[in-house]
């Protein structure tokens, strides 16, 4: 560490407060309880750092999810120990597997009491180790000003996640000379931020030699906030894209290059696509199982060109030939600057012929529906809000088949603007994400599209919406069905749909009534519209629009598991 | 392939079992781990052996990196390098004759006889493992009564070094 700021003696728990102030973390989410009272009371005697209550702390974490993607920023959590650490697991599994940049502070019992069954004393170090970029325990009050400094910087450098830092309530009442470390140094940890300029030579050669080139784009490029600079590589090529779920908005979804989403419940157009690539160039994706499908099948002609920050993503799953490892942007802006240097182009003859074979398989219109039909189809809901809001909302997803249609109809043109759980699935995460998006972005319609199944994990977050009056938009799609499992019993189980049915559900309207919003209930296809312009009128409060769909939509294509992405059932 | 891992590490509390955790969460195999403070007291130095294709071996050798508390690594298997594992064996020896015929293998296996009494031997031996699962073979006429072998440590050969 260089450079110290003033110093003061202070109490841990002040010194704690400070540090977030210094970092400008200037709004948490979090639920107190006996280990973290002095941090409380900390935060109660300043009004620098704003607090949001949740009603359980997984809550809180997919709140700073939410806040973190919408906005780029790190998210904070604060919980206590015992029960608070074990509650927060979920969501911080949650942002490891997307690799959000958090810091989630947990109070642990005294110091002294460490390792004696003490009351809600949980070894939170140890159960968290797997699903954190890194954590710390906090064992002398002088540590924990640079500890402090040391998550926010681990967690929101290289390829971002999060850091848990464990702090033991003594310590939050001893006391010290309080100075924030300016800048900070880890032998151990030192991210790659330039690509090889060598590397980046080879990889521009082979991109430039395709004659069926596919760019594969995902979360890295959000993250890495590259979206300008993959549109710009993009466009100067006229090459077709396809984005992961975890990567929709890094190019605009309303681009003629654009093919959709990808993967197993990806567009044929794209899917194809990838399967008959002769160069391959992944930006910022780890070729999920989701995405490749089987990868013995996995796209069979390609050579693969690969950036990435994270060295392990690379050749992990799938063996590349032109490995990058460096930050997104500065690696797309080389690229294009080696471009626009050299004398090749792409083959446009190559190109052209590509374009015309794309345009077949897109003839192919994967995505439709029955618009006939006299129940709401799912989809018919989403299309409405994407026109409605024109495409420019804040869509926080739960997980199932209305994250999947929601992937697949609200086509987004901007980056960080697409909040769901990709990497682990959680269901529960989206109403939670929703409340830390809309309090990063209080004037901006920020909805949560859920079924009725997701929504009751986390349904409790209702009343956090209240308190703090967040006018977010619920979009249920209720088939009354664990739509993604009921899909799969269809499909590999015959028909037998065992513990799939959401039974003794209840009132929606009434309960979102209970807890002080407005409720509706649609029932017909031609009142959706009207139903969802009403509740966007409604700008100071939380609307629960309760769709009754159809029972039996599934999700198309698919491409089943085993299978490879040519081989998809489509409608 | 047998790969022997060797990495400079954070001697912080909790480095050891990311390390663990990492290869059991992933699960890649550890057939022999050693570690122990260096001269620089802040950093441990871990040995272990791993067995997988190179694909696998390339893996653990990039999430070991990934970890914060990892320093540095070094595939010894990579380079030029020495092997040794040190054991200790007790032996129950009945009469002269036994006596005799211990020490001799001892003898011959380089070892020390580092503890004697009325009806048992220790026998201290260093080697790479080879070596040492051929004295275990060469005294199975003696009941062995324990084995404690330390796990493999290496150190490169001339000029590579795994240091800061």
């Amino acid at each position: 560490m260089q450079q110290e700021t003033k110093t003061v003696e202070l109490t841990g728990a002040e010194i704690f407060v400070r540090c977030l102030q210094e970092e400008g973390a200037d709004l948490i989410f979090g639920y107190p309880g006996g280990s973290v009272l002095h941090i409380y009371d900390a935060l109660y005697r300043q009004d620098k750092v704003k607090h949001i209550l949740v009603r359980h702390e997984q809550g809180a974490v997919h709140a700073a999810e939410g806040f973190a993607k919408s906005t780029g920023k790190p998210g904070v959590v604060l919980v206590t120990s015992g029960p608070g650490a074990t509650n927060a697991v979920t969501g911080i599994a949650d942002a490891y597997m997307d690799s959000v940049p958090m810091v989630i502070f947990t109070g642990q019992v005294p110091t002294s009491l460490i390792g004696n069954d003490a009351f809600q004393e949980v070894d939170t170090v140890g159960i968290t180790r797997p699903c954190v970029k890194h954590n710390f325990l906090v064992k002398d009050v002088k540590d924990l000003a640079t500890t402090i400094k040391k998550a926010f910087y681990v967690a929101t450098t290289g390829r971002p996640g999060p850091v848990v830092v464990d702090i033991p309530k003594d310590i939050t009442a001893a006391r010290f000379e309080f100075s924030y470390p300016k800048t900070i140094k880890m032998r151990s940890y030192n991210p790659t931020v330039k690509g090889h300029p060598g590397q980046i030579r080879k990889a521009v050669d082979l991109i430039l030699s395709a004659k069926q080139p596919m760019l594969y784009t995902g979360g890295g490029v959000i993250l890495g906030n590259a979206a300008k600079s993959l549109t710009e590589l993009t466009r100067l090529l006229n090459y077709p894209i396809t984005n992961t779920l975890m990567g929709l908005g890094g190019y605009p979804a309303s681009d003629r290059q654009f093919l959709g989403m990808l993967g197993m419940h990806g567009t044929y157009e794209a899917n194809m696509a990838m399967h008959h690539a002769d160069v391959l160039i992944a930006i910022g994706a780890r070729f999920d199982d989701r995405v490749t499908g089987n990868i013995e099948k996995f796209c069979p002609h390609a050579r693969i060109v690969h950036v990435d920050v994270d060295p392990a993503s690379i050749s992990k799953n799938v063996k590349v030939d032109v490995p990058i490892v460096g930050q997104v942007d500065p690696v797309l802006k080389a690229m294009i600057k080696e471009i626009k240097a050299g004398e090749a182009r792409p083959d446009q003859e190559a190109l052209a012929k590509w374009w015309k074979q794309i345009d077949e398989w897109r003839a192919m219109d994967c995505l439709k529906y029955d618009k006939t039909s006299e129940l709401i189809k799912p989809q018919h809901v989403l299309e409405t809000l994407w026109r409605l809001t024109k495409g420019d909302a804040f869509v926080c997803s739960d997980v199932g088949q209305h994250q999947m249609w929601t992937a697949q109809f609200y086509g987004f043109d901007k980056p960080n603007r697409w909040i769901n759980s990709g990497g682990l699935g959680t269901m529960g995460f989206g109403l939670p994400a929703a409340i830390g998006t809309q309090i990063a972005h209080p004037d901006e319609t920020v909805v949560c599209v859920t079924g009725e199944a997701s929504i009751q994990m986390c349904i409790q977050e209702l009343s956090t919406a209240l308190q703090y009056h967040l006018p977010i938009k619920v979009v249920a799609l209720n088939n009354r069905y664990m739509g993604m499992v009921r899909q799969w019993q269809e499909f590999f189980y015959q028909g037998r749909y065992a513990m799939s049915y959401m039974d003794a559900l209840p009132d929606f309207v009434q309960l979102a009534e209970a807890y002080g919003h407005v409720g509706m209930r649609i029932e017909q296809p031609g009142d959706v519209e009207g139903a969802i312009q009403e509740a966007l009128k409604m700008k100071d409060r939380l609307v629960f629009m309760d769709f009754v769909t159809d029972q039996s939509e599934n999700v198309y294509p698919m491409v089943p598991a085993g299978a490879g992405q040519n081989e998809m059932i489509l409608l | 392939m047998r790969h022997i891992i060797s990495i400079l590490m954070e001697n912080e509390s909790g480095a050891l079992s990311r390390v663990a955790g990492l290869f059991s969460a992933r699960g890649y195999n550890i057939e022999s781990l050693t570690v122990a403070p260096t001269e620089d007291p802040t950093l441990s130095r871990l040995t272990l052996v791993t067995r997988g294709s190179d694909e696998v071996i390339e893996q653990i050798t990039k999430q070991l990196n990934k970890l914060v508390d990892v320093v540095k690594l070094l595939d010894l298997t990579e380079h030029r390098h020495i092997e040794r594992e040190m054991m200790m064996v007790k032996l129950k020896v009945q009469d002269g004759e036994q006596r005799a015929e211990v020490v001799r293998m001892t003898e011959i296996f380089r070892g020390h006889i580092i503890d004697v009494s009325a009806t048992a031997y220790v026998v201290e031996l260093t080697g790479d493992s080879p070596k040492l699962d051929a004295f275990i073979d060469a005294v199975r006429g003696f009941e062995v009564v324990e084995v404690v072998r330390s796990g493999v440590m290496g150190i490169a050969r001339g000029d590579v070094a795994l240091r800061l």
